[in-house]
């Protein structure tokens, strides 16, 4: 038996992945953490959980992020038993995690991606705030993500003003491969920055995955 | 078919401002300072160029901005333009006595280093005639005070682009408390999570969404303020 292809990035940063399978838990995350959390399902078994991904490129606007999570909670509520959003708090102020309570689904503790991936117990205690982070996914969606947004596809002389205040280009590594490394080496070298690689895995992500039975 | 070329020196007044607002728009600096120099030439006065054919300018693209028409690289092309028109009027503002609407320290909270919107807000301020003292990135509570107590400004305003960085900003205020001087400044807080609920929770007197939200809720309260000192 071969395993279901994996989705593809372009897809997942500007459209998204409608909900597939016949659990009874329907996790709303962001695209940048398809693979990711198609993967644990893989690796465990996790039958019981569907996926939905909101456009990864939701974080462009991060006051987007909570309305269009709302419209997807109400969209498949009543389709399953219970809803977990895929989502930290991303930019939102907390209008995210406040507009779940009251909808009433859970969602990931943290304020983003990069701490739950790292742990965020470790990720608060670093307080490492000249990093710019990115994880298997940015790196592969880099120009995507970052370089053409920020304009220096066509205005290079932004560099310095954006990225000017940052020390160093961490890599925080959901995967071993020697390929992205160096994407991510480029990255930093293209972003002026120093680099460091930090393997994280999934981090707290699997946890919060595991808890819903 | 071939753009046509505009010469700026031909244009009439009311024409070369509208053309001036389309080159800021446009991130065009040479056209900017070329603009503002006819201008000059042609016996206006700086204020003038600066609110007519900079601030106006400028208020144009922050709204673009906010409805999600231009994104940051377009709006930092076009605050460079506008800086280079300014940087040509601020002495000859300060030599025609230009009016001058209040003080404001601004910097980034503590552990925040994101200073493109603050950086945005003081040049607007500067625009609308404001004297901005900038305290740059990563700002602790002891910095902030010391230059509140140094300056005398009207206005403290904190920016902040993280979930993790924002409550810092109730820090200072709630320090600026307990010291007894909360109530002799206006506390503007901003940044992209920061929403108006936020602001009321920790104590400022406003949330401004941008840059030129910024520069009327200044203008509103330094003024509400002169009008209850002289009462």
């Amino acid at each position: 038996m071969t395993a279901d292809p994996l989705p593809v990035d372009e897809v997942l940063t500007g459209g998204g992945l409608a909900p597939e399978g016949a659990g009874r838990i329907l996790l709303i995350a962001c695209g940048a953490l398809a693979r990711e959390i198609l993967d644990l399902k893989r690796a465990n078994g996790w039958d019981h959980l569907d996926l939905q991904c909101l456009p990864a490129n939701l974080h462009l606007w991060p006051d987007r992020i909570t309305l269009a999570v709302e419209a997807a909670v109400k969209e498949h509520r009543a389709a399953y038993d219970r809803i977990f959003v895929v989502y930290a708090d991303c930019g939102t102020g907390g209008l995210l995690a406040a507009k779940c309570a009251e909808l009433g689904v859970e969602m990931v503790e943290g304020p983003h991606c990069y701490s739950f991936f790292e742990g965020n117990e470790a990720f608060a205690e670093r307080d490492e705030f000249t990093a710019f982070y990115l994880t298997d996914f940015l790196v592969r969606q880099f120009d995507a993500f970052v370089w053409r947004p920020m304009g220096l596809d066509r205005h290079p002389e932004l560099r310095d003003m954006i990225f000017g205040n940052y020390e160093k280009l961490v890599y925080q590594a959901q995967t071993e491969d020697p390929a992205l490394d160096a994407k991510a080496r480029d990255c930093a070298d293209r972003l002026g920055l120093a680099y460091e690689r930090r393997f994280t895995g999934y981090g707290d992500l699997t946890g919060a995955l595991a808890r819903l039975r | 078919m071939a753009d046509e070329d505009i010469i700026l020196s031909e244009l009439p007044d009311d024409e070369l401002v509208l053309q001036m607002h389309d080159d800021l728009y446009d991130g065009l600096k040479d056209e900017i300072e070329e603009g503002t120099r006819i201008l000059l030439d042609r016996g206006w006065t700086p204020y003038d160029v600066l609110t007519q054919a900079l601030v106006a300018g400028m208020k144009i693209v922050g709204d673009d901005f906010r409805d999600g028409i231009l994104f940051v690289p377009e709006v930092l092309l076009s605050a460079n333009a506008m800086k280079s028109g300014m940087t040509i009027l601020k002495p000859l503002l300060a030599e025609t006595g230009a009016p001058r609407m209040g003080k404001m320290v601004i910097g980034t909270v503590k552990g925040d280093i994101h200073d493109i919107g603050k950086n945005l807000v003081a040049m607007m301020m500067e625009g609308a005639g404001f004297e901005v003292l900038d305290l740059g990135i990563n700002n602790s509570v002891e910095k902030y005070l010391e230059a509140l107590e140094a300056e005398q400004p009207d206005i403290l305003g904190m920016s902040a682009l993280l979930t993790t960085t924002m409550p810092y900003m109730k820090v200072v205020i709630d320090t600026m408390k307990e010291k007894g001087m909360r109530e002799d400044y206006i506390v503007l807080v901003g940044g992209a999570p920061l929403n108006e609920e936020f602001g009321r929770a920790i104590g400022a007197d406003a949330y401004c969404r941008d840059a030129a939200v910024a520069v009327e809720t200044a203008k509103q309260l330094v003024a509400r303020k002169h009008n209850q000192l002289s009462a």
